[in-house]
């Protein structure tokens, strides 16, 4: 009883002066906790068109990645992709999803695939930042998932996984590889 | 027996809210009780403050950017100083700015921030610093938040009464405390009178770049210069300096500059000085002094030295200068929002003085002159008086107004801030500062548009205010609520260096200003290079300069080899970074520098003699990324007369 006494007291005290706030930049408790409840936060949402845009914003950007980018966004995975990193993405396009399996997309994009989903996309993530030339001195890549991703040269060019880079583009936080096949992690011995 | 008595004082706080918060005009005006000083300062987590408060350090050197009401401290600016944190005056880039006629000088005392104006109105462009020792004005860029130009003052020394903006920052005026000869000669100390000058320097600002240039200097008698303040509004184009020393004493000030029951607040007319200098009055005078500009493309400093500078003689230019006697040396300065009010604080007086504008021109008009120091015209004090705050405090020094018709005066004895009223001079309000208050600060406070909202007090004393740390205890700033009839004490947070003086402002005229990254592509460092690809290796005679770039998360080159015991190494790094807050370091075991902080797209010089053979790391000193600690390379260091061949790599070898 007591306890709850000392409740009702407490949120007296933080709604009395509530009316005082007139909107300034400096915000009360009440009004910070009314924020905070609603959007999602961090820094994927920070306006900024000085900087290099991000991973994400260039991939956002693109008409061909729209699938890669709803994949993104299912599996909530934006705040990781403008992390400081550095992030190295390669990005399969539209058709490289298009060419999996029929129904595969669907089913990743499923709620309950989530993490499945997850940890498709962070194999296509190196913490790191190579050009696609500086790519060739590797044997593989340790990926975002814990799983590693061969790279051989054929040609003279890099080949990530069996997939083809078809552009580069540098990002504020690393670079983004285009490639023209999905990366799948190899299952589990 | 104790649940009954808790839940009284729970009632009666919860009573305390409820009344209190009524209604919002009550709440102005019964101090502390009445509503809750900790939530007037609260800035939620992630929430921004109102204004932004740059405080300088002082004798540190250093202008400190905080948030106000929070208190918090956002970043400490090197000015006058060195930096080890930001590598400012140890980079080869920023060196030059601290050179002066003397040589490099890595130390001045930071005084008074100005903040730019446009008709009258803080514009957050620029903050103006004076540096008093050896005399030097700084300009702040508020985009970058850096020093970016110092000019030298010749034939100044204790360069106190500065750095003052008119009203649309046509000046940014500095008047020395100290007179000395001028020019500079060997003379007896003894013959100070007459001999011994004070020069006032009215150095023009660009309208475009803040780029400044002594337009002229005033060649006044041998006063101590204190304090100064433009005129504002209808005194636009007038110029108030304080003095004290009018009897020209060069021993014992304490008591020897006391002896005149009244000294002067001189008036001088720029505008009409201007005039007179544009038709090719005052006489070009050789002298030595540094100008040093910081350009943001090459990202470097370069200082030329001027060799002459435009004198002015007051007697030359009738109308132009006139002293008003003020009682007891007089500190601070400091003029009212519609320039009428000019208003001197007497030291050693009992009272605040205050001089009318509008009878100062009347009085100047009707020629009523009660005599003349060295040929310039001294007016009655009677004739100029306004009016005085009769006994407020005890030693007064700085006054600030808050645009609602009322001002606010600094006492140093009397450890308070006393607040009263333009035009009646009653005593409104009085509160005790902790301890001994120097300037004050309201937002706006000595422009024609103050925002009336706080007050911050800058003591010189703190003694048991925060946990002790020894003898040495950092100065406060306090800040109170002015929005009611009384003032609240609000908050009491501790500075860097000494709190001179400050200059507030609402932060949204600065804030959408703020630059992110500096681009790349306009980079325009000689020794810049813009990809991997340009990172290079060479060497001329026993220099050798490396072009490196930094990324997420590697230098380019990392393996360096065919450096010798005996070269003279310069790392050029370019940060090839696009992305907002993410600087890189470096730094190399035995440097005799500090680290290099490089923002992105900008880049920066340190330079390395290596003394001994062996290998040597580097590494990135800054926390980038993820791989912050693989950040990092060698450096091979063969004998001085070793045919080691020069060479350099990233990423050989990948296994």
């Amino acid at each position: 009883m007591k306890h709850l006494f000392y409740a009702f007291a407490l949120v007296a005290l933080v709604y009395s002066c509530k009316n005082e706030n007139k909107g300034a930049s400096t915000n009360s408790t009440a009004n910070q906790a009314d924020t905070n409840k609603t959007e999602r936060s961090g820094q994927a949402f920070i306006t900024d068109d000085e900087s290099r845009p991000t991973v994400l914003h260039i991939a956002i950007g693109s008409p061909d990645h729209t699938t890669l980018v709803a994949a993104v966004q299912a599996a909530e995975l934006e705040n990781a992709l403008v992390n400081a990193g550095p992030l190295m993405v390669f990005a399969p396009t539209n058709e490289a999803f298009a060419a999996l399996p029929e129904g595969t997309v669907e089913n990743l994009l499923k709620p309950e695939n989530k993490d499945a989903l997850a940890n498709i996309l962070k194999y296509h993530v190196t913490p790191g930042n190579y050009s696609k030339d500086f790519l060739k001195k590797f044997k593989k890549l340790g990926q975002a998932n814990n799983g590693y991703v061969q790279v051989e040269v054929v040609d003279g060019e890099p080949i990530i996984g069996g997939a083809k880079i078809l552009a580069s583009i540098p990002a504020g936080n690393g670079i983004v590889h285009v490639i023209d096949k999905v990366l799948l992690p190899p299952t589990e011995e | 027996m104790k649940n009954i008595l808790k839940s009284i004082v729970a009632i009666v706080s919860v009573s305390i809210a409820f009344t209190s918060c009524n209604n919002g005009k009550s709440s102005k005006s019964n101090g502390a009780l009445s509503s809750s000083a900790a939530e007037k300062v609260y800035v939620a987590p992630g929430e921004h403050d109102e204004f932004y408060a740059f405080i300088s350090g002082g004798f540190s050197g250093q202008l400190a950017v905080y948030g106000l009401p929070s208190g918090r401290l956002f970043k400490v600016i090197p000015v006058f100083s060195q930096d080890a944190e930001k590598a400012y005056g140890y980079n080869e880039e920023t060196k030059p700015l601290l050179n002066t006629s003397y040589g490099f000088i890595p130390w001045d005392d930071a005084h008074h921030p100005d903040i730019s104006q446009t008709n009258g109105v803080l514009d957050g462009r620029w903050v103006f610093i004076n540096g008093n020792n050896t005399p030097r004005i700084a300009k702040v860029d508020l985009t970058t938040f850096e020093t970016t130009e110092i000019i030298e003052i010749p034939n100044s020394a204790g360069n106190h009464s500065s750095s003052y903006v008119t009203d649309n920052t046509e000046y940014v005026v500095a008047g020395t405390r100290f007179a000395v000869p001028v020019p500079q000669q060997d003379i007896a100390i003894k013959e100070y009178k007459g001999k011994f000058k004070g020069t006032l320097s009215f150095i023009k600002v660009d309208p475009d770049d803040g780029g400044m240039d002594i337009k002229f200097q005033l060649l006044m008698p041998g006063f101590d210069y204190d304090k100064a303040h433009p005129g504002r509004g209808k005194s636009d184009g007038w110029f108030f300096f304080t003095t004290y020393n009018t009897e020209e004493a060069s021993t014992l000030l304490e008591v020897n500059a006391s002896q005149n029951d009244k000294d002067f607040i001189a008036a001088i007319n720029w505008r009409k000085i201007e005039e007179y200098v544009n038709n090719g009055g005052g006489k070009m005078m050789p002298t030595n002094y540094a100008h040093n500009v910081y350009d943001d493309q090459t990202h470097s400093a370069t200082s030329t030295m001027k060799k002459e500078v435009l004198m002015v003689d007051p007697l030359e230019v009738p109308g132009a200068v006139y002293f008003l006697p003020t009682p007891k040396s007089p500190h601070g300065c400091d003029v009212d929002p519609t320039g009428e009010y000019i208003v001197g604080s007497g030291k050693l007086s009992a009272n605040v003085t205050v001089h009318s504008f509008t009878k100062m021109l009347d009085a100047i008009e009707n020629e009523k002159f009660a005599g003349e120091a060295y040929g310039i015209p001294i007016l009655n004090f009677e004739d100029v008086l306004a009016g005085a705050v009769e006994q407020p405090g005890l030693g007064p020094l700085h006054t600030e107004f808050d645009g609602e018709g009322n001002a606010y005066t600094s006492f140093f004895i009397s450890s308070e801030i006393v607040k009263w009223k333009l035009g009646t001079w009653e005593v409104l309000d009085r509160q005790p500062s902790f301890y001994s208050i120097g300037h004050l600060m309201i937002p706006g406070g000595n422009s024609q548009k103050p925002f009336g909202k706080y007050v911050l007090g800058m003591n010189k004393i703190t003694k048991d205010r925060y946990l002790p740390t020894g003898p040495e205890v950092t100065q406060s700033a306090q800040l109170y609520d002015i929005t009611g009839d009384k003032m609240q004490l609000l908050l009491d947070f501790p500075t860097v260096g000494e709190p001179h003086y400050a200059a507030g402002i609402p932060a949204d005229l600065i804030k959408p200003n703020s630059k992110k990254i500096f681009n790349l592509e306009d980079n325009n460092h000689p020794y810049a290079a813009k990809t991997e690809a340009d990172t290079k290796v060479v060497r001329d005679g026993k220099t050798v300069h490396v072009y490196m770039t930094t990324i997420r998360s590697h230098f380019a080159p990392d393996n360096i080899e065919g450096i010798r015991v005996g070269d003279k190494v310069y790392f050029h790094v370019t940060n090839l970074e696009q992305d907002y807050d993410v600087p890189h370091g470096i730094s190399m075991i035995g440097a005799n520098t500090s680290e290099l902080l490089i923002m992105p797209g900008q880049t920066e010089t340190f330079v390395w003699e290596p003394k001994q053979v062996g290998v040597w790391p580097f590494y990135c000193t800054d926390f980038c990324s993820a791989l912050h600690q693989e950040m990092q390379g060698y450096v091979r260091v063969s004998p001085e007369n070793s045919s080691t061949p020069l060479k350099w790599s990233l990423g050989e070898d990948i296994e």
